[in-house]
C-alpha cells in the first residue's frame, strides 16, 4: 500500500482551508453591489390570504423592491419521483409555488421578498407589511389529516398523496395466521429536523451583459438544481444559468432539495439589478430546511416454534408535510419497503404505505432516509419477539441472517443484495463491545442502584444511489448516475471535475487518493474540483452515500480512458506497439525493454504534438465518463449500545458505542471513522434527544436549540468502530459507502439496550426521543402496573 | 442614525471601525473587517460558531456588540495560527481529521485554545463539559475531544 494511495489514512487535504479560518462558505461571499433579502413568512399553519399591503414598506428607508406572489408567476417548485397509488393511478402532486399563491400551508411559507440595501432595513420593512389572513382550521396529525375534514390542498382527498404496496398481502396474512408466534408493535419514527450547522444561503445575480444567471448557494448537489430549477421553475436554459454550491456546512439531506428561496433570489436578480444575498437565521431553518422521518407504523412479524422468521407486515403512514418536496416520495416508499427484508431470510413481507399531507413543513430524506425507518422497526420487533420467546439476541439473529455463501441474495421486496457477512460484523462487535463482561459491568451498575442494558442492531442498507434504469421504472424522473471529467495538465498535473459535491465528506482526499493509486501521482499534483456548473460538465451530486460508488467509479472510468490515451502517445513516441506499453507506478514502459516515459512526459507530449500522426492520434490528454451502476450497494453490520438508566431521574447514559460495519473496501480509514461517528451521533440524537413537536394549530414548538435538543460533546462517549470487507461485487472498487450507516444502525441498538435495562421492571417498550421524562414514566408505570 | 466609532486590537493589530449601535461583533468581523471564520450558526449563543475571545474571555460573537469591544483585544480564529505554523490545536485537528464540513471548526478551536488557557491539564469530561456549547453535526465530537486531548498533552510536553 502506497502511503497516499488506497487504505492509507492520508490527512485530509481540505482541512487547512478550515482549520485557518479560510473556508468559503455561501455566507462569507458579498458581491459588489450586493442587496439582502428577508422573506416574510406565515405566521400560520393554515390561512387564506385576502390581501397583501406593501405600500408602506415600500417607503421605508433602504427597500430596494418588494415581490409577492401575485409578481411571481413562475413554475412550480417540482417533484422528483412519481410514485403510483395501489389501483396504478398517479400520487395526488399539488402545485408548490415558491411565493404563496393566496394561501399559506405551513408556518414559515414564503408570503414575500423584501430586497433592501441592508439586511437590518429590509427586516424591518417587512414589519410593515400588511398581510390579511383568514386563519384557517390546520391539520397536523396524520390520523386526523386521513379522515378529511382539513384539506392542506383542496384537490387532495383526505390529504392523501398515495396509497402505496409492496408485496402480496394475502399471502402474508396467510402466513401470520398460520404463525406460532407473531410479535405485534406500533411505532413511531420520530420527525427530526436536520440541522445542518451552516444555515441555507442563496446569492442570486444577473449579467445584463451576456444573459446569464448566478446562484451561489448552500447545495449538495449545484446541478440538480440547475436542472430543476432552470427548466421547471424559471425556465432559464442551462447554458446561460450558473450554479456554484462553494464550501457548505453539512448537509446530511436537508440541501439536496431545490427551496424556494434560491428561485427567488435569482429570478428577482435582473429585476432590482444587483446581486441578492439571502441568508437562513437559525429559526428559519428549524422551519423551512426540509425535515426528515415521521412514520407511525404497526408492525408484525410471524415465527416458527424455533425461532425463524416467516413473514413480516407492515402498515406505515408517512408525514409529507404541507407540500413534496423534490425527493420527499420516494423516502417511504423505494428507499423504506424495500429494505423490509433486513438481513434476515424472512421469506414473505407486505408493505402499505401511506403518504399524507399535513399542515408542517414538508418532510424529505434525511442520513438514511428510509433505510432507518425500515432497520429501527425490523431491530425493534425482532427484539421484543427474542424476548417474548426466550431466545438470546444474537442467537435469534444468527438463525435467520442471510448466510455469508447465499449472496447474490434476491430478497422478498425487489433488491438482490450482491454482498455481506453479517455473522463476521455480529461476531467482531460483541468481541468489541466485550458482550461477555456486561454481567459484571451489570452487576457494578445494580450496587450503585443503576440499571445496565445491552441492545443489538443488525442491519443492512441499500446505498450508491443509483442505477438509472431501476429507479427509471420505479417512478424517479432523473437518471442517477454521475460524471467525472479528467484534465491531465502539460506538466503533468491533474484536475478532477466531480459531479459529486463534498459537503463534509473529504472527497478532496478520498478522491486524490484514487487518483495517486491509479495513476501513481503525488498528492500536491492533484486537484479535485467540484461545486460549479460552469467548471463540472454535469453532475446529480451527493447523497445516499453515492460519491465514491458512484462518483469515484466515474472517475476510475475516465482515468482509464487517460491510461488508454497515454499508451498510445506512448506507443508513438517509443516505437513501440501500443500492446506492448505497461503502465505501472506512473510509468510507461514497452515491454522487456528499458524504454520507458513518465505520466508527465506523456503529459508534455500530449500538448507539445509536434509530430503526432494526424489521423491517428489527437493532441492533449483529458477524458469524460460517466458511470451509471449496475445495482445499489448494501453496507451492513452490527451496532451493539451499552446503557446506564438512573431509575431516580430517568436519565440514560451511553457508556459504550460499538459499531462494526461492513462499508466494502475502504479508501482512507480515518475519514470513514468520521462519517460513521457522525451518523452514530445523529442515531443517538433521534434515539435519546431529538425530536419536533407541533401544537394542534401547527406552530412548531422546537423551533430554537432551546428546545430541540440537537446532541452535544457531553451526551456521548467515545466511540469504537471497525470494519469488516466484504467488497462490493458490481463495482471496479469494490465499495460500498458509509455516509448513512451510523444513522441507520444505532437508533435501535440504544432502544433495544434501554428496553433491556427496563426489561426487569417489565418494560417492553419506549419511544424515541427517550427523553428522562419518558423513561421515567414508564418506570414509574411499570412498577404501579407491578403492584 | 449615527455610527459608532471603535478601535480595538485584533489577533494584535489596531483596528478601526465604524458599527451601528446594534451591529453585533460577529457582523462587525465577519462584514465590516472580512474576517470571515467566525460564523452564525444560530445568533442566540446556542451553538458557539461565533467564537471569539474578548480581552482573553471565551464569548458568543453573536451576542456582543461590536459597540463594546472598544478598547478591547479580541482573538479570532484568523490569529491563531503563526504565519504558516499552525496551532498545536489546529495541527492535532488535522491530524485526527477532528473536522469534517469545517463550519463549526473555528469556533471549536477557539473555545479549545481558552480551554487550554484555563486548564492545560484537562480531563476528557472536562474537556467535553467546557466544548458542550459547541454544536458539531458532523463529527459526534469523538475525534474533537481526541485531538484536544492530544494537543493538551503536546502543549504540556513543549512548555
Ligand atoms: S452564532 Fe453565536 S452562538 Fe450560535
Ligand atoms: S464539522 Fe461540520 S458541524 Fe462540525
Amino acid at each position: 500500500m502506497s502511503e497516499t494511495g488506497i487504505g492509507a489514512s492520508v490527512k485530509r487535504l481540505e482541512d487547512y482551508r478550515f482549520l485557518t479560518g479560510r473556508g468559503t462558505y455561501t455566507d462569507d461571499i458579498n458581491q459588489p453591489g450586493q442587496t439582502h433579502a428577508y422573506i416574510l413568512r406565515s405566521p400560520h399553519a393554515h390561512a387564506t390570504i385576502n390581501s397583501i399591503d406593501t405600500s408602506a414598506a415600500a417607503a421605508a428607508p433602504g427597500v430596494v423592491a418588494i415581490f409577492t406572489g401575485a409578481d411571481m408567476e413562475v413554475g412550480s417548485l417540482p417533484c422528483g419521483w412519481q410514485i403510483h397509488n395501489k389501483d396504478g393511478s398517479p400520487m395526488a402532486e399539488p402545485g408548490h409555488p415558491p411565493l404563496a399563491q393566496g394561501k399559506v400551508r405551513h408556518v414559515g411559507d414564503q408570503v414575500a421578498v423584501v430586497i433592501a440595501e441592508t439586511l437590518a432595513q429590509a427586516r424591518s420593512a417587512a414589519e410593515l407589511i400588511e398581510v390579511d389572513y383568514s386563519e384557517l382550521p390546520a391539520v397536523v396529525d396524520m390520523n386526523k389529516a386521513l379522515a378529511g375534514g382539513t384539506l392542506v390542498h383542496d384537490d387532495v382527498a383526505d390529504n392523501l398523496c398515495y396509497d402505496w404496496e409492496l408485496g402480496d398481502e394475502g399471502e402474508v396474512d396467510k402466513a401470520i395466521a398460520g404463525a406460532h408466534h407473531v410479535t405485534e408493535i406500533d411505532i413511531v419514527n420520530n420527525r427530526l429536523i436536520p440541522n445542518a450547522m451552516e444555515p441555507r444561503a442563496a446569492i442570486g445575480s444577473f449579467d445584463r451583459a451576456t444573459g446569464e444567471y448566478t446562484l451561489y448557494t448552500t447545495s449538495q448537489n449545484p446541478h440538480v438544481i440547475r436542472l430543476l430549477m432552470g427548466a421547471f421553475v424559471l425556465q432559464i436554459p442551462e447554458h446561460k444559468l450558473r450554479i456554484v454550491a462553494p464550501d457548505v456546512g453539512g448537509g446530511f439531506g436537508s440541501k439536496i432539495y431545490h427551496y424556494a428561496e434560491e428561485a427567488i433570489v435569482t429570478w428577482a436578480a435582473p429585476k432590482v439589478g444587483r446581486p441578492i444575498k439571502w441568508t437562513a437565521d437559525r429559526s428559519e431553518s428549524f422551519i423551512t430546511d426540509a425535515h426528515g422521518r415521521d412514520h407511525i407504523t404497526n408492525v408484525k412479524l410471524a415465527l416458527d416454534e424455533s425461532g425463524k422468521f416467516l413473514a413480516l407486515k407492515v402498515n406505515t403512514k408517512a408525514n409529507m408535510g404541507a407540500y413534496l418536496s423534490t425527493f420527499a416520495t420516494c423516502v417511504p416508499t423505494y428507499l423504506y419497503a424495500t429494505l423490509l427484508a433486513g438481513v434476515y431470510t424472512t421469506p414473505v413481507i407486505y408493505a402499505g404505505v401511506k403518504a399524507i399531507f399535513t399542515n408542517t413543513t414538508p418532510v424529505d430524506a434525511y442520513r438514511g432516509a428510509g433505510r432507518p425507518e425500515a432497520s429501527y422497526l425490523i431491530e425493534r420487533v425482532v427484539d421484543r419477539a427474542a424476548r417474548e420467546m426466550g431466545i438470546p439476541q444474537d442467537e435469534i439473529r444468527r438463525k435467520n441472517f442471510i448466510p455469508r455463501d447465499a449472496f447474490p441474495y434476491q430478497t422478498p421486496v425487489a433488491l438482490e443484495y450482491d454482498s455481506g457477512d453479517y455473522e463476521a460484523t455480529l461476531n467482531s462487535a460483541m468481541k468489541n463491545a466485550d458482550v461477555d463482561g456486561f454481567a459484571a459491568r451489570k452487576a457494578a451498575s445494580e450496587a450503585k442502584g443503576k440499571l445496565r442494558g445491552l441492545g443489538y442492531s443488525t442491519y443492512v442498507e441499500a446505498c450508491g444511489i443509483a442505477p438509472s434504469a431501476v429507479v427509471g421504472s420505479l417512478g424517479a424522473r432523473a437518471g442517477l448516475f454521475e460524471s467525472a471529467n479528467v484534465r491531465v495538465n502539460p506538466t503533468g498535473s491533474v484536475t478532477i471535475f466531480t459531479g459529486s459535491h463534498s459537503h463534509g465528506q473529504g472527497h478532496e482526499t478520498t478522491f486524490a487518493q484514487l487518483v495517486s493509486e491509479t495513476l501513481g501521482l503525488p498528492l500536491d499534483q492533484v486537484e479535485i474540483s467540484h461545486g460549479d456548473t460552469n467548471k463540472v460538465a454535469f453532475g446529480m451530486g451527493t447523497y445516499g452515500s453515492r460519491s465514491l460508488a458512484v462518483g469515484g467509479e466515474a472517475m476510475m472510468k475516465a482515468m482509464n480512458k487517460i491510461i488508454d490515451k497515454s499508451k498510445k502517445i506512448a506507443a508513438h513516441v517509443l516505437e513501440a506497439a501500443e500492446a506492448d506499453i505497461e503502465f505501472k507506478d506512473g510509468k510507461f514502459t514497452v515491454a522487456g525493454t528499458d524504454k520507458e516515459m513518465t505520466f508527465g512526459e506523456v503529459a508534455l507530449t500530449a500538448y507539445v504534438p509536434h509530430n503526432f500522426p494526424h489521423d491517428t492520434l489527437e493532441p492533449g490528454l483529458e477524458e469524460q465518463a460517466f458511470y451509471d451502476p449496475m445495482n445499489f450497494t448494501y453496507p451492513g453490520g452490527c451496532h451493539i449500545v451499552e446503557v446506564e438508566v438512573d431509575p431516580d431521574t430517568g436519565v440514560v447514559k451511553v457508556d459504550r458505542v460499538t459499531a462494526s460495519d461492513d462499508v466494502g473496501r475502504v479508501i482512507n480509514p480515518m475519514i470513514v471513522a468520521g462519517q460513521t461517528h457522525g451518523g452514530l451521533a445523529q442515531g443517538i440524537g433521534q434515539a435519546l434527544l431529538e425530536g419536533c413537536i407541533y401544537d394542534d394549530n401547527g406552530q412548531l414548538l422546537t423551533g430554537s436549540y432551546m428546545d430541540y435538543t440537537m446532541p452535544r460533546a457531553d451526551d456521548l462517549p467515545n466511540f469504537s468502530t471497525s470494519n469488516e470487507v466484504t467488497l462490493c461485487a458490481h463495482n471496479s472498487l469494490g465499495v460500498k459507502g458509509v455516509g448513512e450507516t451510523g444513522a441507520i444502525g444505532s437508533p435501535p441498538a440504544v432502544i433495544n439496550a434501554i428496553v433491556d435495562a427496563l426489561s426487569g421492571l417489565g418494560v417492553t417498550d419506549i419511544s424515541m426521543p427517550a427523553t428522562p421524562q419518558k423513561v421515567w414514566q414508564a418506570i414509574q408505570g411499570a412498577k404501579a402496573a407491578a403492584e | 442614525m449615527s455610527q459608532i466609532h471603535v478601535t480595538t486590537k485584533i489577533n494584535g493589530d489596531t483596528t478601526e471601525y465604524l458599527c451601528d449601535p446594534e451591529e453585533t461583533l460577529l457582523d462587525v468581523l465577519r462584514d465590516r473587517l472580512a474576517l470571515t471564520g467566525a460564523k452564525e450558526g444560530c445568533g442566540t449563543g446556542d451553538c458557539g460558531a461565533c467564537s471569539v475571545t474578548v480581552d482573553g474571555r471565551l464569548v458568543c460573537s453573536c451576542l456582543t456588540l461590536g459597540a463594546e469591544a472598544d478598547g478591547c483585544e479580541i482573538d479570532t480564529i484568523e490569529g491563531m495560527a503563526d504565519g504558516e505554523k499552525l496551532h498545536p490545536l489546529q495541527q492535532k485537528f488535522l491530524e485526527h481529521a477532528a473536522l469534517q464540513c469545517g463550519i463549526c471548526t473555528p469556533g471549536i478551536l477557539v473555545a479549545a485554545k481558552s480551554l487550554l488557557e484555563k486548564n492545560p491539564s484537562p480531563t476528557e469530561e472536562e474537556a467535553r463539559y467546557w466544548l458542550a456549547g459547541n454544536l458539531c453535526r458532523c463529527t459526534g465530537y469523538d475525534k474533537i475531544i481526541r485531538a484536544v486531548m492530544d494537543a493538551a498533552e503536546e502543549m504540556r510536553r513543549a512548555s
